[in-house]
């Protein structure tokens, strides 16, 4: 780690596991509900995120000492939806079917609470180097949990994962399918996401006892 | 602490020069970009049209268009005629497949005359004859191209979305919702239009029974399976008098 400090550094491991913005900082929630349906979709939905954080985290920290406080969430939803809609145009012109794939995530993009979270929270006080580290961390602890999620849906509900029949073919009976399986069509359906999440906070919460709120 | 970033004057101006520059900025990407998207739709309209007819590059289990760089030449190739169907007037354009039909159907809701594009293609000594489609999904818009044959069986279908859900509505672009497809029946023996049901509880999933003007639906994704099955019914009806028209 001779390129980060020890606390850079903490900036992009913190939201992976204590600090993950969905777990415990239960932000872009509704992302993670609507489109985990599948893998891939949450995979592209991941890597959207990243790139639109690290850059709209550096822009606003760049910005963070111009930036009229009555006004900082309207700007910042301006450069997020800015930042969106450029990224939209490029590739409906230089790369079309990529942009066939995305095109529902960009409107959830704008909308993803840790985006405006992450502005708000750090960039506004931060430099832009620490801010950029700061996204990119934020993003993969997004990321990390949205896979998962998909991967456990995707499984379960369609016996699939990225398209791939891993269990057999359900109409055919083949696989594990001949031994009586049925897919489980509840986890295509948004409250099984909200459900695994929760599964998932669950057992963060109990190998970390730390992280559990006195009440 | 008061700031000078925290006075009305400042606030104003910063929002008035924000707004400009964003404006400006989107502005020219729109329109610098426009001509080359413009190009994209059309090449993927000609891709549509032709994968509904078979021509396409279909692996095993995923659906894949012929490449860009060959589309105009196969589309050339295989759509021999295409028509445009006002009312009782039938005519022939080569331009039929940019026929903008959202706005088609805008017009005929203004009570003004509807224009149908048509398009005739052949493969293998066989006749298709694709129609386009268009309808509304859980979000927004959905829309294909169902080609068929002379007696309204369909040969293929194509469907496209604008924004539904991931994993669920949005399947039905997938193979195994739109190879359902093939082979269904939309009118029944005696010239009656029934269109395709996508219909819940099937009790045909292997979809062996083609004269039932159903096809299985997608789990979650209901409402969705409820347009396309309504844009089919609504859009395809039109096409019945022509149909008709041609076994005189």
């Amino acid at each position: 780690m001779g390129l980060l400090s020890k606390k850079d550094a903490a900036l992009i491991t913190d939201p992976l596991a204590d600090n993950n913005p969905i777990t415990i900082q239960v932000l872009g929630i509704c992302s993670a509900l609507a489109i985990t349906a599948e893998l891939k979709a949450s995979i592209v939905m991941a890597i959207s995120v990243l790139f639109v954080l690290g850059l709209g985290n550096v822009v606003i920290s760049l910005m963070r000492n111009i930036i009229p406080s009555k006004i900082r969430i309207i700007v910042q939803l301006i450069v997020v939806a800015t930042l969106v809609i450029i990224v939209d145009l490029v590739l409906k012109a230089f790369a079309y079917e990529l942009s066939k794939t995305l095109s529902v995530f960009v409107g959830l993009i704008i909308t993803n609470c840790i985006i405006m979270g992450r502005f708000e929270a750090f960039a506004l006080g931060n430099g832009p180097w620490r801010s950029f580290l700061d996204g990119v961390g934020n993003s993969i602890g997004y990321g990390v949990i949205l896979i998962a999620v998909g991967f456990f849906r995707e499984l379960l509900g369609s016996g699939s994962l990225l398209g791939f029949k891993v269990l057999g073919d359900p109409i055919e009976k083949t696989g594990l399918y001949a031994l009586g399986y049925e897919n489980n069509g509840f986890m295509l359906l948004s409250p099984m996401a909200l459900i695994v999440v929760g599964i998932i906070i669950w057992i963060q919460r109990s190998r970390n006892t730390a992280l559990i709120e006195e009440n | 602490m008061s700031k000078r970033t925290d006075s009305n004057g400042y606030t104003m101006i910063f929002a008035v020069i924000m707004v400009l520059v964003v404006g400006s900025l989107l502005a020219f990407l729109a329109s610098s970009l426009k001509p080359s998207i413009k190009e994209n739709e059309r090449i993927e309209k000609q891709q549509n049209i032709l994968y509904a007819m078979g021509v396409n590059e279909n692996d095993d289990s995923s659906a894949n268009f012929v490449s860009t760089s060959v589309a105009g030449d196969e589309f050339q190739k295989y759509i021999k005629k295409q028509f445009v169907i006002e009312g009782d007037k039938i005519s022939e354009s080569q331009d039929a497949y940019l026929i903008d039909v959202k706005k088609q159907q805008a017009n005929a809701k203004d009570g003004k005359v509807r224009k149908l594009p048509l398009f005739v293609g052949e493969k293998d000594g066989a006749t298709f004859y694709v129609a386009p489609i268009r309808g509304k999904g859980l979000w927004d818009a959905i829309w294909g191209y169902v080609s068929m044959d002379e007696n309204m069986v369909v040969q293929g279908a194509y469907f496209d979305h604008k924004g539904e859900t991931p994993g669920l509505g949005a399947n039905i672009k997938q193979r195994y919702f739109m190879d359902d497809f093939i082979g269904e029946h939309l009118m029944s023996d005696t010239g009656v239009f029934k269109g395709i049901t996508v219909a819940k509880g099937n009790n045909d999933p292997k979809n062996e029974e083609k004269t039932d003007y159903e096809v299985d639906a997608i789990a979650g994704a209901t409402i969705t399976g409820d347009g396309v099955s309504a844009m089919i019914k609504s859009d395809l009806k039109l096409y019945v008098p022509y149909f008709k028209s041609l076994k005189k």
